[in-house]
């Protein structure tokens, strides 16, 4: 019955994956985005002092007599300084030649613009940044044109910069930390609902069919649409089937029963020995025809419900006491006591009708196989496993083929004259074994036999 | 005692209704659920034999209306379905007994006493002879007034002889009748419960006579 599904990944995984990549995209991007801003933000400090540096520095340049004099502003130059000891350069050039300052900002090509910041590199290979500007002084005759270069290295740039990211990067991982955990939920109480469904199918009994009424996410109407559609089709084929038996049943045993009941009442009609024979063979035909038929049935039913057995919580010695009632005109037939011992509840969860009809079986079995006015007693105990042993005062098994009696149509030596079908035992039997029990069959030391039910 | 036989097949309700008056029952017969309930409705019956499957109709409903008029009369079913599911449910409907066709006659007549055992005072079947009181259905025999148990066989044997007195009974006809067609005795074992049910009935002016070659005979005094 338990077929293996095939099985292609997993939705919860899916979910949870994407939902978790998405967050790492995410928190990659918040953090490049963020460090690019604050970088921007850091060098823009960085320009508007080195321009201000510059501006001071041109004011401070006068033309004095046609010569050009710079009253060097020193807090120009200590407005820059940090505390990462980043260096400062400043050149001072009056057209295009040094007139002071470090000779490296003003090569001679004068390939660095006059206005305006950008980046350059030290001899040394220091990365720096340079802010620039040019001013053209008038004096009485001349004009001359003065361009001031001030540069810093980018250390306490950097180290700031690095302080953010690092803030940053945290943030990002607390980001991707939540995310991942919102999305762990969020996967699973998206399962949530196909969990309740699956649980509420496989809760079922057998017999239970009919169609899904809890309610189900949009999502998966259609899904439950179809599957109420097939439990549906199965209902209706299932009745269908469990109508024809019947109705084959009720077709093969009425004539069976009319049969039966004329050969019974010929008999007492006629007195010619052969007759009386030859009539009943006819009986005990019908009755071993009727009574295979009936058990083949039920093992039908049975093999069926040991796949899914619907305990209930039921009284062993109730149940017992109900099928001894039931078979006591029976057993009165051929004066044979059928004694229960022990009164006293025995609880235990099983199928009642699997139970039912196991012992029922073993009864039988029991009243089949007695000799008149006999006993047959039945005990039934809760420990150390609920336990119904059924002692009869019988000829007992044959001991050389009692372990394989148990298995489907087979029947002990003994068994000729007595009608049966053989499937009494191997009925107790797998009733025993679906309920996680055993059936145990042997002898009784001063003759009988003796079977002992288990759960 | 008066039955009522509510079964849709002909030949089976014929085959029951003749079985049933060579025992001296009276039985009325109903082959439609129309019928059975206007004989249920009109008359009185010790024990209503039920067919389930019926041409106009379930049996249950009859079972649920029979209940519903709390008629007590006690219901036993003939049953084709053999289905445990089925046989319990039949019981749930109120029904006191089944039997699965195609039964046993003699397991019919157990069964029937069984029910009416159980519901006693519903009918009465003590039959008097000479000077003795006896009654099938509980099982009691009084003897000029002592109570004597009889063992299910000698009691079915005693009704079988007290039921037509004077008539000779062939050993064979009272084979047939005590016991079962998978029982594998001789039919000589008639002749043990002949001699128990002779000592039973010694102190009474009851006596069962053989006739050498014909069989036995209840006379009274």
């Amino acid at each position: 019955m338990t077929e293996t599904v095939n099985v292609s990944g997993s939705l919860r995984r899916r979910l949870t994956l994407t939902l978790i990549g998405g967050a790492a995209v995410l928190a990659v991007v918040l953090f490049a985005v963020v460090r690019l801003y604050a970088a921007q933000i850091a060098q823009q400090g960085q320009d508007s002092i080195l321009s201000a540096s510059v501006t001071s520095m041109l004011d401070a340049a006068v033309l004095r007599d046609g010569a050009v004099v710079v009253d060097f502003p020193y807090a120009a130059l200590s407005m820059l300084s940090t505390t990462s000891d980043d260096r400062v350069f400043y050149a001072i050039l009056q057209d295009q030649t040094l007139l002071s300052g470090y000779k490296h900002l003003s090569p001679p090509n004068g390939s660095f613009p006059t206005t305006g910041t950008f980046m350059a590199e030290t001899p040394d290979g220091a990365l720096i940044r340079v802010a620039s500007d040019s001013r053209t002084l008038v004096g009485a005759d001349t004009r001359t044109v003065i361009t001031v270069f001030v540069a810093q290295t980018q250390e306490a740039l950097q180290v700031t910069l690095n302080d953010i990211s690092r803030r940053v990067a945290l943030f990002g991982a607390g980001f991707f930390c939540l995310s991942a955990l919102l999305s762990f939920w969020a996967s699973a109480s998206t399962i949530t609902p196909i969990r309740r469904l699956t649980s509420s199918i496989a809760r079922r009994g057998p017999q239970d069919l009919s169609p899904v009424a809890s309610p189900v996410p949009s999502e998966m109407v259609s899904l439950v649409e179809s599957l109420n559609r097939l439990m549906g089709r199965l209902d209706k084929a299932l009745s269908q089937s469990e109508e024809f038996i019947a109705e084959a049943a009720h077709r093969v045993r009425t004539p069976l029963a009319t049969v039966r009941s004329h050969a019974e009442a010929m008999l007492h009609r006629v007195d010619r020995d052969e007759n009386r024979k030859a009539l009943r063979a006819m009986v005990r035909a019908i009755d071993e025809s009727s009574r295979a038929a009936g058990q083949l049935l039920d093992h039908a039913m049975i093999t069926f419900r040991t796949d899914h057995l619907e305990r209930e919580e039921l009284n062993l010695t109730d149940l017992l006491q109900e099928l001894v009632q039931r078979l006591t005109p029976v057993a009165e037939m051929k004066d044979i006591s059928l004694l229960v011992e022990n009164t006293e509840p025995v609880l235990v969860s099983a199928d009642a009708i699997l139970l039912q009809n196991a012992i029922r079986n073993l009864i039988d079995n029991a009243l089949k196989y007695s000799p008149m006015e006999s006993e047959i007693t039945i005990r039934v105990s809760a420990s150390p496993t609920p336990t119904i042993e059924i002692w009869d005062q019988g000829a007992g098994f044959p001991p050389d083929q009692i372990a394989n009696l148990s298995s489907r149509f087979s029947r002990g030596d003994n068994a000729k004259g007595i009608i049966g079908s053989g499937l009494g035992l191997a009925i107790a039997q797998d009733v025993a074994e679906a309920h996680g029990g055993a059936l145990k069959l042997s002898n009784l030391p001063g003759g009988g036999a003796c079977v002992t039910f288990s759960l | 005692m008066k039955f009522l036989l509510i079964e849709d097949n002909f030949d089976l309700a014929q085959a029951i209704c003749s079985r049933m008056k060579q025992d001296g029952h009276v039985v009325d017969h109903a082959a439609r659920l129309q019928d059975a309930f206007a004989y249920s409705e009109t008359g009185e019956y010790d024990l209503i034999l039920l067919d389930i499957m019926l041409p106009d109709g379930d049996g249950r409903s009859f079972l649920k209306r029979h209940r519903a008029g709390k008629k007590d009369t006690p219901v036993i079913v003939l049953t084709a379905r053999s289905q445990v599911s089925d046989r319990i449910s039949m019981l749930d409907l109120g029904a006191d007994d089944y039997v699965t066709k195609p039964f046993d006659h003699e397991e019919l007549q157990a069964r029937c006493r069984a029910v009416l055992r159980r519901k006693s005072g519903t009918a009465q079947t003590t039959v008097r002879l000479g000077n003795i009181a006896f009654d099938p259905v509980a099982g009691s025999l009084i003897v000029d007034g002592v109570a004597i148990t009889l063992r299910n066989r000698e009691l079915r044997l005693l009704e079988l002889l007290i039921n037509s007195p004077g008539q000779v009974f062939p050993k064979h006809k009272l084979f047939d009748r005590l016991f079962s067609y998978d029982e594998d005795v001789s039919e000589n074992a008639i002749e043990v419960y002949i001699g128990r049910l002779r000592k039973h009935l010694d102190p009474s002016s009851l006596r069962i006579t053989t006739l050498r070659g014909l069989g036995y005979r209840l006379d009274y005094d």
